[in-house]
């Protein structure tokens, strides 16, 4: 103690320090390893060794273009439907929730409760050949006789948006939770209609929630394949897929560490055009 | 005159409109948000009815008939049980000690002002940003390689080391944000008292954040239950809930894999009720 009294400056680092130097050895010190791993040649047997191989990187581009662009479009179309769904919903709750907000919270989180493996399990269920969702469509002839949904891009997509869902609402009810009325009810003072005191005072002012909630959204639903393997064919792969067969089942390391990090450099590139259009320094500034 | 009187009735016709247009709209949200409730609780609703399915084939995917024999027997094979023991362990040990390494980093960011804040919070915040595939690749390609020798071979070990990784960005960010309003006055007075800097965090700080301590606890127990993809990457042989219905979920679906299912949904919302009726009782009577 006699030491802390003397270094105050030091008891900050003090705390900081283990894990800090955790978070160092097992997430920094693993993306130097994956990077390495990339540029790596050989095969399983003999071993794989460092050799500036850069056409790991080639390869992993040209040869797996389809299921890249496949990941960045359901990623984006479930970020899209995640966010038509929760925006309206929280909404509701955040201004017509009152004593009752908690507990129609924990009902947006609710799915958080099921294991993920197990509710994406569900919605095999749900959207299974015998299951009632296709009977229902089929009698109202939206879907055809033979028509299936399971293992389709619907399926998939449906997946996704299910499962990232919460991660949407959430930052987006807790920037139009911290909305002071007044400015809405000044709006309205003004003769602004309803509508018009949304689009141009509480919208805009959720705008921050909406950015995180995209964030949150698209960057973990463009790395997934489970939804992708659980709910539809190979038609319907996805980058993430490919990445854990080759770790998992072919052992072809050097060619998943380039398209692990592909994936990341083409989720950056997405985020911050889309943080550019969004004008994200206006809104995280 | 004549004209403002005959303006009158219409105006309130259109006042009635107005009135019922927007009667409409309000509830045109709430049918709404009744709809996205449902669609949210739907597939959970789908786990907890199937736990009482009794079914024909190795696939519990059609209702053939309601049984209570899932919930007596959830631990019919050996393997579910192992596995959920092996999560259970894995999550303690991975919570406990994420816990302790993120409140102190909480504690450290919001308690003092010194130089590399901005690079500690960036390191704190790129875990959450990164694609769990990517965290679980770099992570296995650490492992694989083994510098130095000194990493444990694929298995517990490192799954439980990938569980704390992931797991202190959370605990940070949830011990943080009930840390701001934490009012240091109080721990002033006890210096003042005489207490030490010790005592004073025992006596007095630890008890004040102890509620945030819990979240972050119970936070990392609930994401290392449900990981998946990072454990998956790097499991070598040792398989945990989640991997289990995934190997399990290629052969047969058993109606035990929905009873477990269904026993996690049911522990979680009760600890989340508990906490939402104690939010409520703390709250002064009439306030929103």
């Amino acid at each position: 103690m006699t030491f802390l009294h003397r270094h105050r400056w030091a008891t900050p680092y003090l705390l900081l320090l283990p894990g800090m130097a955790f978070l160092a050895v097992f997430f920094l010190v693993p993306t130097y390893y994956l990077a390495n791993t990339s540029l790596q040649s050989g095969d399983l047997f003999s071993g794989y060794v460092f050799s500036w191989a850069w056409e790991n990187y080639t390869d992993a581009v040209t040869r797996y273009q389809a299921q890249f662009l496949r990941s960045l479009q359901y990623a984006g179309l479930a970020t899209l439907l995640a966010f038509l769904i929760s925006y309206p919903l929280v909404y509701w709750i955040a201004f017509r929730g009152g004593r009752w907000k908690n507990l129609l919270l924990l009902f947006i989180i609710a799915p958080f409760f099921v294991t993920y493996l197990i509710r994406t399990l569900a919605w095999q269920t749900l959207l299974g050949d015998e299951g009632f969702v296709v009977q229902t469509l089929q009698t109202l002839h939206l879907l055809a006789e033979d028509g299936r949904l399971l293992a389709t891009s619907t399926a998939v997509v449906a997946g996704i948006t299910y499962n990232f869902l919460p991660f949407m609402a959430l930052p987006i009810y807790v920037s139009l939770e911290q909305i002071d009325q007044r400015l809405i009810e000044a709006a309205e003072d003004l003769y602004a209609s309803r509508v018009m005191a949304f689009l141009r005072v509480t919208f805009p002012l959720s705008l921050p929630g909406v950015f995180a909630g995209t964030l949150l959204t698209f960057i973990p639903a463009a790395g997934d394949f489970i939804n992708a393997q659980l709910l539809g064919t190979p038609h319907q792969s996805m980058i993430g897929n490919v990445i854990q067969s080759k770790f998992k089942v072919i052992a072809d390391y050097p060619e998943a560490a380039a398209l692990s990090f592909v994936l990341m450099s083409a989720i950056l590139v997405v985020v911050l055009v889309y943080a550019r259009v969004l004008g994200s320094e206006r809104l995280t500034g | 005159m004549t004209t403002a009187a005959e303006r009158l009735p219409a105006r309130r016709t259109s006042g009635l409109l107005v009135r019922a247009l927007r009667f409409v709209r309000h509830h045109l949200l709430t049918v709404y948000a009744m709809l996205a409730f449902a669609y949210l609780l739907l597939p959970i609703a789908v786990v907890i009815v199937f736990s009482f399915n009794n079914p024909a084939g190795k696939f519990n995917i059609v209702w053939q008939g309601f049984t209570f024999d899932n919930w007596l027997h959830p631990f019919n094979s050996p393997d579910v049980q192992q596995a959920v023991t092996v999560s259970v362990q894995i999550a303690a040990l991975s919570s406990v000690i994420a816990t302790a390494l993120g409140t102190f980093i909480a504690l450290a960011l919001v308690r003092y002002r010194f130089r590399g804040n901005g690079a500690t919070n960036l390191l704190i915040f790129l875990p959450m940003a990164t694609p769990e595939i990517v965290l679980g690749a770099s992570l296995l390609t650490l492992f694989l390689n083994n510098p130095l020798g000194v990493l444990p071979p694929l298995g517990f070990g490192t799954v439980l080391i990938a569980h704390i990784m992931f797991c202190i960005s959370y605990v940070v960010v949830t011990v943080k944000a009930r840390l701001v309003g934490f009012d240091r006055h109080l721990e002033e007075a006890a210096m003042d008292l005489g207490a030490n800097e010790v005592t004073t965090f025992l006596r007095v700080t630890l008890p004040l954040i102890a509620p945030a301590i819990l979240a972050g606890a119970l936070l990392s127990f609930a994401l290392s239950v449900d990981d998946f993809v990072i454990t998956y990457l790097n499991s070598g042989s040792v398989v945990t809930f989640p991997l289990y219905v995934w190997g399990a979920a290629r052969t047969e679906i058993s109606p035990a894999i929905n009873v477990i299912g269904s026993a996690i949904f049911f522990i979680a919302i009760a600890i989340m009720l508990v906490n939402v009726l104690w939010q409520w009782r703390r709250q002064p009577k009439g306030a929103v």
